[in-house]
């Protein structure tokens, strides 16, 4: 690695995590540098989780080299996860606790001495917009308060590595926006992000740059933008259509856009002029029930790449 | 594999701390309510009825069954302290994967709860000992030796329990334990009557129970007067009582290791 090239907080090629015979994580090769934002996409059970638990220092990987901030994993699990960040998937909090009796106790578990953590934590609290309930047990909060908290919570430490496992799933929408709003700020201060998420608007609105995860392997990487150009078309024309007429009309539809998807709902063609494809549409004589031209999204690349069967 | 560090440890025990400093009010009532009681109760009311004799070495009934109670405290501490707040602590509240995500290990974790547990028989003997000199059923100063007794006697029992209690999904062996191990060693393990009292065939059993150990050196210590002919007893009694934490200890680092570090 030459000298002005820095060093990547995390490295990992053929990256593996199997538990008996099912393997979670199907060898991965993974850099992530300083500065970035970086995402996991992927449907549950894609092996997300169990990729950031390894990242996390928590799960010994089964095969393949791993380095997170250049140290080793499975000699210096302490010494890494002494840097680390982490929002697990489901909140860890003391509820009985006060909230900053929680961060005090985290505090504590990285060795700060009392009065640092203590300043730190209203620091934080007020970032995360707790400070005045500061002095409130954590049971009653609402779960976008508790999200906060836990936030808070991993940056007691002034992580180098903020590791955050679907930070924003099951929040309701103003919720969600204050998180990301908090997020996007850490970000700007440099804090490097690595996320796990199935939102992708979240991955949008976050991510410099993401890999699409599926049954344990990456099956893309790159920023949002490529990752659209890549997959998907510009544009993005649905067509609804009477029940049980989809396939009648998709038929006179043939050639139409660089591709057409038939949905149970819906008849998607993707097209780089969504517009000039509407036209041809209506030029051939078909008269959809509605019609909708937007910008292709993150769901339009990650539902190609993952495909639309439910896996359960 | 990462060497354990006392300071990791303590700042495991200092989460500990915290959460009774939010709930030790709660315990209160019972440690100071129970053995006034019991003392009353079986140690002046039963006591009053009994003969001291060859049945209870030579003692009064009361200061008979003082340190058998103090004894069966220190169990009944460490067998609760073990079940509920580990499995919980797993399962409920997530607090020991909270804390394994920090630089503490696994066995870091494990062991700050021991020794709050230990912590925990050790404020309860506390109190039961203070009330029991109130009662004036000791008999000499080598009593407060009892104390450290009883840490042992809830280690014995809280560290193979909390292996127990780390390797269930469920709650549902726990009332099992109680039923089934804790009360009987609780009636039967010396507590209340010399176990030679027992039928010969149900004697070994006696024997075997980590409480009859405990009762045995408590006693010795709250009466400074060594089991009729058995003073070299002593030694195996705690050795006996210090295996049974280790063993403990051994297998439940396995499992926490197993269940944080999967």
């Amino acid at each position: 690695m030459s000298v002005d090239e820095p060093e990547p907080l995390i490295h990992a090629r053929g990256l593996v995590k199997r538990f008996g015979d099912f393997v979670a994580v199907d060898g991965i090769d993974l850099d992530v540098m300083p500065g970035e934002a970086f995402g996991f996409l992927g449907p549950n059970g894609a092996g997300k989780s169990s990729t950031m638990r390894m990242i996390g220092c928590v799960s010994p990987p089964s095969d393949g080299v791993l380095r997170i901030l250049g140290l080793d994993p499975r000699t210096q699990g302490p010494r890494i996860r002494a840097k680390l960040g982490v929002v697990p998937q489901l909140d860890t909090l003391d509820l009985e606790l006060t909230v900053r009796e929680n961060l005090l106790i985290y505090g504590r578990y990285f060795g700060l001495p009392r009065a640092v953590a203590r300043e730190r934590g209203d620091q934080l609290l007020d970032f995360v917009q707790l400070l005045d309930r500061a002095d409130d047990t954590v049971e009653p909060l609402s779960g976008g308060m508790k999200r906060r908290l836990t936030i808070a919570r991993s940056l007691i430490n002034e992580p180098q590595l903020l590791l955050l496992d679907e930070p924003t799933t099951g929040l309701d929408p103003q919720a969600r926006h204050v998180v990301w709003d908090r997020l996007f700020r850490l970000k700007q201060q440099g804090v490097t992000l690595v996320l796990t998420t199935h939102y992708m608007d979240e991955a949008e609105q976050l991510c410099d740059r993401l890999v699409v995860m599926d049954k344990g392997r990456i099956a893309a990487e790159g920023s949002p933008r490529d990752l659209i150009e890549r997959y998907s078309s510009r544009d993005v024309v649905e067509l609804r259509f009477a029940i049980g007429e989809n396939e009648v009309n998709a038929e006179k539809l043939t050639g139409l856009g660089d591709r057409m998807e038939v949905l149970p709902d819906r008849v998607l063609l993707y097209a780089d002029d969504g517009d000039g494809c509407l036209e041809l549409v209506h030029d051939r004589g078909v008269v959809p029930l509605s019609v909708l031209v937007r910008r292709s999204t993150l769901e339009d690349v990650f539902l190609r790449l993952t495909g639309r069967s439910l896996v359960e | 594999m990462v060497a354990l560090t006392s300071s990791h440890v303590m700042r495991s025990y200092a989460y500990w701390l915290v959460v009774y400093r939010r709930t030790w009010r709660g315990t209160v009532i019972t440690s100071l309510l129970s053995p006034v009681m019991y003392l009353a109760a079986m140690g002046v009311g039963l006591g009053s009825l009994v003969k001291g004799g060859n049945g209870t070495d030579g003692l009064t009934y009361l200061q008979f069954v003082a340190p058998g109670l103090l004894a069966a405290t220190a169990m009944q501490i460490g067998s609760f302290e073990s079940t509920y707040p580990v499995l919980g602590s797993f399962k409920w509240m997530g607090n020991y994967h909270a804390a394994a995500a920090t630089p503490l290990t696994p066995s870091a974790i494990l062991v700050g709860h021991l020794l709050w547990m230990a912590t925990r028989a050790l404020i309860a003997s506390s109190v039961y000992l203070a009330i029991i000199a109130a009662f004036g059923a000791l008999r000499t100063p080598l009593a407060i030796l009892a104390l450290p007794v009883s840490v042992l006697v809830g280690l014995a029992f809280a560290a193979p329990i909390t292996a127990f209690a780390a390797s269930r999904d469920r709650d549902s062996g726990f009332a099992a334990l109680q039923r089934f191990i804790v009360v009987p060693m609780f009636l039967f393990s010396g507590t209340f009557f010399n176990v030679t009292q027992l039928p010969a065939v149900i004697r070994p059993i006696a024997y075997v129970t980590p409480l009859w150990h405990g009762v045995r050196l408590s006693r010795d210590l709250t009466t400074g007067q060594l089991e009729p002919g058995a003073g070299w007893l002593i030694p195996l009694h705690v050795l006996y009582l210090v295996a049974l934490v280790v063993v403990g200890v051994v297998i439940a680092r396995r499992v926490y290791q197993a269940k944080l570090a999967k």
